[in-house]
């Protein structure tokens, strides 16, 4: 006789009838997750601290130079900066860009990636072809002069500083959506081998439920590990294209643009309230982000403990 | 006598690699009746595979081509169809189950959800409708606490159990035919034993036809109606299984028959037919076996023998039955 399959029992007790589906086990999986649940208060945190600070901060965006350079005070929390504005309601306000500008780019980028690289390894021929030869071209060139060229022909073209930030997002996610692309076909490519994917076409089943629910399930962990990295490597970016001049244009803030403002040695070695909250900040939102990619990749690994 | 379910006329399914034309089902004819279980038999790379996938239509293309004959399946050409009716036979009309039932599960779906997929596809069954029936099912291919495997996923359960489920999904629509491609080759003799006893078993119930891929002679012996032998890519012998075990006419059915072991006979040596399946690549005209023959005679290298039945329907495609041909 076939052995009876015990370990069925403990992890089965509190499912209910109907809950078959992945994304239901991945929920359970994910809330049970300590670090996926301290990444979301983070992240909760930091948005609400962004978009919604700003409203309860007693300051405006303004210079006031008779202010310049306060260490934190009762009225400054964060102190002052080298104009006298308030740190903490720049802190915020930047947020506002670099989150916008990590996610946003970072959705771009897997929408562009992942749509593409699925399409190239499922279908192959020559639309594979086609697809890997423009990702090379892409690869190819390198990211931060495009980044700069980009940026000098936005200054021509006189873009409203206010737009430059839609411009910045397009441009990362377009540059940068190559690698997850890649992975994401040669993922498919090995998919396609296995049997369950024959099993799928014998079935009778349509392409796009062949891709959507059989391959695109088995490719999310890397697409959730690549968007991980993705946030985290377009808010620095972001910084690199500020520090540049390049990216979002004062006095508009990023967390980048005030982390590369404090640059020189007095500012570095005497004000450390111009430079740490943005630090901290970009840190705890990257370690943020990747707490919650971590448990999202497990939690749809069905072969993960619950 | 009842009707043919699907009828083979003169299929021939090419690869084009870089060696050369790989003809490797290469002029096969052969039919399958409704509710009876058709045995496919042949050593490894005789076009067993190709010729079930041919049916299915799901030769990957390129490098294979299906390049010539017909497929008539329920009376509808198969290869002249549109890839959307195909569609509609894939899982309904025709199921399919494989060799590796480790491999031919989605890791990351549940079973229910896997099993319940064709039924919502296929009979337009609500999710609460075909959740009830994939249990039926479950229970059907003799799965206990049906509940809890739907909620299962594959690598919670063991080989012997996916098949079953494999099974399950394949028969879920009511096909009228089951190809089951090896369908134990990869279980344990005790599981192979129960699978085979599940297939008969629904066999009967579903009154469906069987296509059964194998290299077991046992399994033919216990399980076919009907007996096809191919070789490197024809077939060449066909006949009801009581008449090929009875009196295998080719000498590679009898060399496949030899080489099976008899309980309770001593032998010194497993018997094998020397040598080796030629490469199905640019063969010319002459029967393939003759290298391997020990009746070879002129003939065999200079013409292929026709494929002729004796009076009993018993089909041979052998040099060495030219003399009764005649009558
Ligand atoms: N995708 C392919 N490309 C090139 N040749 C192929 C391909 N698929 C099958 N063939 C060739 O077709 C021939 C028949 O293969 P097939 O898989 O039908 O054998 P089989 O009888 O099922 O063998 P087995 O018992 O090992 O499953 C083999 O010679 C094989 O090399
Ligand atoms: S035709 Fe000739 S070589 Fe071929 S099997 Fe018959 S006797 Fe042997
Ligand atoms: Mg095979």
């Amino acid at each position: 006789m076939e052995r009876p399959t015990p370990t069925l029992d403990y992890r089965r007790k509190n499912k209910k009838r109907g809950g078959t589906s992945l994304w239901q086990d991945a929920f359970r999986r994910f809330i049970k997750n300590k670090y996926a649940i301290l990444g979301l208060v983070i992240l909760t945190f930091m948005i609400l601290f962004a978009f919604i600070g700003p409203y309860f901060s007693p300051h405006q965006d303004v210079p006031d130079v008779t202010k310049a350079n306060q260490p934190p005070s009762k009225e400054h929390w964060l102190g002052t900066d080298n104009l006298g504005r308030d740190v903490l309601l720049r802190l915020m306000l930047a947020g506002r860009i670099s989150l916008t500008v990590g996610i946003a780019a970072t959705l771009i980028l897997l929408l562009i990636g992942v749509s593409l690289g699925a399409i190239s390894g499922y279908y192959g021929g020559w639309v594979d072809v086609i697809i890997m030869r423009i990702a090379d071209i892409i690869y190819a060139m390198p990211g931060l002069p495009i980044l700069i060229v980009m940026g000098a022909i936005m200054s021509d073209l006189k873009i409203p500083p206010a737009h430059r930030i839609y411009y910045v997002m397009f441009i990362l996610g377009i540059i940068s959506w190559v690698g997850v692309a890649r992975l994401v076909r040669s993922q498919i490519l090995s998919l396609k081998e296995q049997e369950f994917m024959l099993a799928t076409e014998v079935l009778g089943l349509r392409d796009s439920k062949k891709i959507i629910k059989h391959l695109f399930p088995n490719v999310l962990p890397t697409v959730i590990v690549a968007g991980t990295l993705g946030v985290a490597s377009s808010i620095i970016s972001e910084s690199a294209l500020s520090f540049l001049g390049l990216g979002v244009v004062p006095p508009t803030p990023s967390w980048g643009y005030m982390l590369s403002a404090a640059n020189n040695m007095i500012d570095f070695a005497k004000r450390p309230w111009l430079w740490i909250p943005p630090g901290v900040a970009i840190m705890l939102t990257v370690l943020a982000i990747n707490f919650v990619g971590d448990a999202l990749r497990d939690a749809f690994d069905p072969r993960q403990k619950i | 006598m009842a009707r043919n379910i699907v009828e083979f006329r003169n299929l021939k399914t090419y690869f084009y690699t870089e060696e050369g034309v790989v003809k490797a089902v290469n002029d096969v004819s052969f039919s399958i009746r409704e509710g009876e279980t058709v045995c496919v038999v042949g050593e490894s790379g005789c076009g067993k595979s190709v010729t079930a996938l041919s049916l299915m239509r799901l030769i990957q293309s390129p490098p294979g081509k299906i390049v010539g004959g017909e497929i008539i399946f329920d009376g509808r050409d198969i290869l002249k169809l549109s890839d959307a009716e195909m569609r509609r036979i894939r899982g309904n009309e025709i199921g399919m189950i494989f060799q590796e039932p480790m491999t031919s599960l989605n890791p990351v779906l549940t079973i229910g959800d896997q099993l319940m997929e064709p039924l919502m596809l296929h009979k337009h069954m609500t999710k609460k409708e075909a959740w009830n029936k994939a249990i039926e099912l479950i229970k059907q291919v003799g799965i206990p606490r049906a509940e809890q495997i739907m909620t299962s996923y594959p690598h919670e359960l063991s080989g012997g159990m996916r098949q079953r489920i494999m099974i399950a999904m394949a028969i879920s629509c009511d096909p009228k035919l089951l190809i089951a491609d090896e369908p134990t080759t990869a279980l344990d003799v005790t599981i192979q034993a129960q699978i085979l006893d599940l297939l008969r078993r629904l066999k009967e119930e579903k009154k469906m036809a069987l296509m059964l891929i194998t290299h077991d002679l046992g399994i033919v012996a216990e399980m076919a109606d009907y007996v096809v032998v191919m070789y490197a890519g024809k077939v060449i012998e066909e006949a009801p299984v009581r008449e090929l075990f009875k009196n295998p006419k080719h000498p590679y059915t009898r060399g496949l028959l030899k080489a099976k072991p008899v309980i309770g006979r001593r032998q010194e040596r497993l018997y094998t037919i020397p040598g080796q399946v030629p490469n199905p690549i640019d063969l010319g005209d002459f029967c393939y076996f003759s290298d391997r023959c020990e009746y070879t005679m002129d003939v065999c290298r200079k013409k292929m023998p026709p494929f002729v039945a004796d009076e009993n329907g018993h089909k041979v495609a052998c040099w060495l039955y030219e003399g009764e041909w005649k009558k």
